[in-house]
């Protein structure tokens, strides 16, 4: 006889063993997205067409920095999560959609990665 | 015997269903995510340029700057207020409010004439802003 609740046989459990969790983190950072692409957006429209000294001294600005890193952070494990679903909607064949889910983590990572290490590279120079 | 699995009744797909704005709007949620996805290359691409040098960064927004890379940005710009205003009316929904038959379409309608006015609103500010 199954003792749990309901509440505890729900908990973090499902098909994929994590329950909600990929639901919430894209709420998560579905929030978190949108005042990082507004700013991201202001940025790019006062910094457009402006020489490339301008550009970066402004993104040299700790603060303008973290915001973008932020941006970066929380952009990518957005579209991770919500190309998953897609290829988990779409993919039938099994062996397909695991090759299509792995190289959606690796693009993912990849893209941040390198995003990351140019707002780093531009932060700690001079 | 005859292939079980391939005689199965099919559900009606999208092609069956006659277009409706809150369903456009989240088929166009889906595609315009699926833009930006690869979009981010974009982002990618010039942040790679500011941190490369002046040389590389000129190169870079020399493309962005020609008239297919304006085209190529603007689509982009659309797709990311697009889905953002998309993301706005799916938080509302998650709390079950704009959920009645009425508001829902008006939403819908209002989500795409939004998107668009904002997007060219966007850039006639960063063309002033030269």
């Amino acid at each position: 006889m199954d003792m749990r609740t309901p509440l505890n046989k729900v908990r973090g459990l499902g098909a994929a063993r994590e329950g909600t969790e990929h639901f919430w983190r894209q709420r998560v950072t579905a929030v978190a997205n949108v005042p990082l692409f507004l700013f991201f957006i202001g940025f790019i429209i006062k910094y457009n067409g402006k020489p490339f000294a301008e550009v970066a001294s402004a993104l040299h600005n700790p603060i303008v920095a973290t915001i973008v890193a932020l941006m970066v952070i929380s952009g990518i494990v957005h579209m991770k999560l919500g190309m998953q679903m897609i290829i988990e909607d779409y993919v039938p064949v099994e062996w397909q959609k695991v090759t299509l889910l792995m190289l959606n983590t690796f693009f993912s990572f990849l893209l941040g990665g390198l995003c990351l290490f140019a707002v780093l590279k531009i932060g700690f120079a001079g | 015997m005859a292939n079980v699995t391939n005689n199965r009744p099919l559900s009606p797909h999208l092609q069956i269903y006659k277009p409706i704005p809150t369903m456009v709007m989240s088929i166009l949620h889906r595609i315009t995510g699926g833009a930006l996805y690869f979009g981010t290359i974009l982002v990618a691409w010039w942040l790679i340029a500011a941190a490369s040098g002046e040389a590389y960064f000129d190169y870079v927004n020399a493309i962005f700057g020609s008239w297919f890379g304006r085209l190529v940005l603007f689509g982009y710009t659309w797709a990311l207020v697009h889905h953002m205003l998309g993301g706005l009316r799916h938080f509302m929904m998650d709390f079950g409010y704009g959920l009645e038959k009425e508001l829902s379409t008006r939403l819908a309608k209002a989500q795409i004439v939004a998107s668009v006015v904002l997007t060219i609103l966007i850039w006639i500010v960063g063309y002033m802003a030269r």
